[in-house]
C-alpha cells in the first residue's frame, strides 16, 4: 500500500512537474491545477503532523488564538502569499478576515517543497475550500526566490 | 351548614400551605435559579440564573454589597472597558453604563477603590460609600510600562492586606525557545525574558506611576497566570499557572500526541516572595508526580529538574487554561466549601487530537489553609453539550469568578458575555 502510494506520489510530482514545463511561464493560472488522492492522502497526513494542533482537525482554529483555515482570504487568495506562511510563518498580529489571533505561527521552511504543495493543496479543498491546488514548482519558486533576498 | 364552613377552612388551608412552600424562598430573600439552571451542571441543592448576557468578552468580575457589578472586558466595547451593571432583588441585572476605555482582563475592589488593568497599566478608580466610581474618567495610573506580547498579555490583579498589589506579567512565548513554537528549535540559554516576564511583580496600592524600577520581581517562573487569589486564611497568594504547549509538535520525537495532551499539569501554586516555579527550564508531570526538565534545555521526558523549583500543592489536567480562581469565605454553600478554592477553567485547545477538557468550573476542598481531597467538577456544561466542549464549538467559557455579599458565586463567560449567578437553596 505504502509503495502504491508512493509511485502515485512520484507520479503526480512528475506530473505536474510536466504540465508546468510545458504550460510555460506566461501561461495565466487560470485553471485550477487538479488535486488528486494521493496529494490530498499526503497532504492530510501532514496537516495532522504540523498543522493540526493549532488549527484543529476541522479547520475552524482556536478563538482570539488561531485563525481558522476556513475560506479564508489567505487560503483562497493569493498564492505566494499563502506559500509565504508556511515558509516564514507569521507573526504580524493583523487582522484575517476582521478577527484578530495572539499566537504565532513559527516558520515550516524544514517541509519539503513536495509537503508544503500537498498540504496547502490539501487546506485548499478541505474545511469547505475548493480550490485550485499548489504544485511544487510553484513552492520551489517562492524558496528561491526569498533564499536569494 | 357542614359544607359552608369547609370552603374557607380549605381556603386557609390552600393560603397556608403555599406561603409554606415559599416560605424557604422568601426567607433566604434570595434570588430564584432558573428552571433549566441556566444550562449548568450543578451539585445537589444549587441552582443557577442568569444575571445578564452582555454580549462582550466578560473578564474578571467585582460584584458590590449594593449589588453593583463591574465586568473587565477583553476588548473595548463601544469605547468602554469595564461595564456597570445593577441588580434587581430578583439577581437580573441591567447595564447602567461603563467606563475606562481599554481592553484587559483585571480587576479587584479594595479598601475603597477599584483597581482595574489595561494590559500595560493598572489603574484605580475612588469609590464612594455605596462602592460607586466617583470619577470614571480620571483614574489613577498606579503601574505603567508593563510589557506585553501577543501571547499571554493579559495582566490580572489582586491585593493582599499590607498596602501591596500583585500582577501577573505572563510572557511572550510557550517555552523560551529561539524560534517560539518552532520545530526541536532549543530554549534561549538562561531566557532572558524572565527579566521582565513570567511572574507575578509586587507594587506598592497606593503610590502612582510605578513601573519595574518601582516593583519587585515577587515570583519567578510562571509562563503566565490568570486566575489568582489572595488566601486570606493563610494571608498568602495563590495562582495558577498555564502550563506551556506543543510539546509534540515541537519535539514529536519525544513525545506523541497523547503524552502532549496529557502533559504538562496546571498547577496551583502558593507563592512567598522569592519563589521560582521553574518556567521554561522545567515543567510538572502530574502524571509522574515530578518535575521534569523542558526538552528545549535537555528534557528527555525522565530527566528530573533542580529541586529548588517550586512544587505545585495542587497539579489539574493539562491544557485546561485555569482563568479564574477564588477562596470561597462566604456563608451561604455548606460548610465543606468555607475556605475552599473554585477555578474556572476556560477550557482546552492544546489537546489536540484528543478530546478537548475544561469549559467548567471546579472545586477544590482546603482545609487548615491547605489543600485537602480530591477536586471535583462543581459546575458544569457551560459548552452546552459535551461534543461542543471545544474552544471553537462552546457555546460559553467560565472566566472570571466573584462572590456575592450573601455567598453566592457569579461566573463570567468570555466567549458571549453571559454573566451566571450559582446559589444554594437547599436548607
Ligand atoms: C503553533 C501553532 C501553529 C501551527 C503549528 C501552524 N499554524 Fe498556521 N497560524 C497560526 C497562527 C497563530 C496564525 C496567525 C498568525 C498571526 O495572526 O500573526 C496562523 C496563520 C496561518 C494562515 C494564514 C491565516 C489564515 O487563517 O488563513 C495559514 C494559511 C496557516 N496558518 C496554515 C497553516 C498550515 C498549513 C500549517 C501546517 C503546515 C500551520 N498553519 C501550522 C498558528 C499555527
Amino acid at each position: 500500500m505504502k509503495r502504491v502510494l508512493m509511485i502515485l506520489l512520484i507520479l503526480t510530482t512528475g506530473g505536474i512537474k510536466l504540465s508546468a514545463q510545458t504550460k510555460g511561464k506566461k501561461a495565466p493560472a487560470a485553471k485550477p491545477k487538479v488535486v488528486t488522492g494521493a496529494v490530498m492522502a499526503n497532504g492530510k497526513k501532514i496537516y495532522g503532523q504540523y498543522c493540526l494542533a493549532c488549527h484543529m482537525a476541522d479547520g475552524a482554529g482556536v478563538p482570539n488564538m488561531n485563525p481558522p483555515l476556513t475560506k479564508t482570504s489567505y487560503v483562497l487568495g493569493d498564492k505566494t502569499r499563502l506559500i509565504n506562511v508556511i515558509l516564514n510563518g507569521l507573526a504580524t498580529g493583523e487582522e484575517i478576515d476582521g478577527e484578530t489571533y495572539t499566537n504565532i505561527m513559527p516558520p515550516h521552511n524544514f517541509l519539503k517543497d513536495q509537503e508544503i504543495a500537498d498540504v496547502l493543496s490539501f487546506v485548499r479543498n478541505s474545511f469547505g475550500n475548493k480550490a485550485g491546488g499548489i504544485s511544487v514548482a510553484e513552492v520551489k519558486a517562492i524558496r528561491a526566490k526569498n533564499t536569494k533576498k | 351548614m357542614k359544607k359552608i364552613l369547609l370552603i374557607p377552612v380549605l381556603l386557609s388551608a390552600l393560603v397556608f400551605f403555599t406561603l409554606y412552600a415559599f416560605k424557604d424562598i422568601s426567607a433566604l430573600g434570595g434570588p430564584k435559579p432558573d428552571a433549566d439552571n441556566v444550562g449548568l451542571k450543578l451539585p445537589e441543592g444549587f441552582g443557577a440564573l442568569k444575571v445578564a448576557d452582555i454580549g462582550a468578552k466578560a473578564r474578571h468580575i467585582v460584584v458590590t454589597p449594593q449589588g453593583t457589578i463591574y465586568i473587565k472586558l477583553a476588548r473595548v466595547k463601544d469605547e468602554k472597558g469595564i461595564i456597570v451593571l445593577k441588580e434587581n432583588s430578583d439577581g437580573r441585572a441591567q447595564i447602567t453604563g461603563g467606563f475606562g476605555n481599554y481592553g484587559g482582563t483585571g480587576i479587584y475592589m479594595k479598601d475603597g477603590y477599584l483597581y482595574a488593568s489595561s494590559n500595560k497599566e493598572v489603574f484605580r478608580y475612588k469609590l464612594n460609600d455605596k462602592n460607586e466610581v466617583i470619577d470614571p474618567n480620571n483614574p489613577e495610573i498606579i503601574v505603567k510600562g508593563l510589557k506585553m506580547g501577543r501571547q499571554h498579555e493579559t495582566k490580572s490583579i489582586v491585593l493582599d492586606n499590607d498596602g501591596n498589589l500583585y500582577v501577573n506579567i505572563g510572557v511572550p512565548s510557550n517555552s523560551c525557545q529561539v524560534q517560539d513554537r518552532g520545530l526541536r528549535s532549543p530554549g534561549i540559554p538562561g531566557c532572558p525574558l524572565l527579566d521582565s516576564a513570567a511572574g507575578i511583580w509586587q507594587f506598592k496600592k497606593d503610590k502612582l506611576n510605578q513601573s519595574y524600577s518601582e516593583g519587585v520581581r515577587y515570583a519567578t517562573g510562571l509562563r503566565n497566570v490568570v486566575g489568582l487569589d489572595w488566601n486570606q486564611q493563610n494571608n498568602q497568594l495563590y495562582v495558577m499557572q498555564h502550563g506551556r504547549d506543543n510539546l509534540n509538535s515541537s519535539w514529536p520525537e519525544i513525545y506523541d500526541t497523547k503524552e502532549s495532551a496529557e502533559l504538562p499539569a496546571e498547577c496551583l501554586y502558593a507563592l512567598k516572595k522569592g519563589d521560582n516555579a521553574g518556567w521554561p527550564f522545567m515543567y510538572y508531570d502530574g502524571l509522574q508526580h515530578k518535575k521534569i526538565v523542558a526538552p528545549e534545555y535537555g528534557g528527555d521526558k525522565k530527566k528530573e529538574a533542580d529541586p529548588k523549583y517550586l512544587d505545585p500543592v495542587v497539579a489539574y489536567p493539562a491544557h485546561m487554561a485555569p482563568n479564574g480562581l477564588l477562596f470561597y469565605t462566604g456563608n451561604m454553600f455548606p460548610e465543606k466549601y468555607k475556605n475552599g478554592a473554585f477555578i474556572a477553567f476556560h477550557g482546552s485547545w492544546n489537546r489536540a487530537p484528543e478530546p478537548q477538557k475544561g469549559f467548567f468550573v471546579v472545586f477544590q476542598p482546603f482545609k487548615n489553609g491547605k489543600p485537602s481531597g480530591d477536586w471535583e467538577i462543581f459546575a458544569d456544561n457551560f459548552a452546552g453539550t459535551p461534543e461542543k466542549a471545544s474552544m471553537n464549538k462552546a457555546d460559553h467559557r467560565p472566566c472570571g469568578l466573584a462572590q456575592g455579599a450573601d455567598g453566592s458565586l457569579y461566573v463570567t463567560d468570555d466567549a458571549k458575555g453571559t454573566i451566571y449567578r450559582i446559589v444554594y437553596n437547599k436548607k
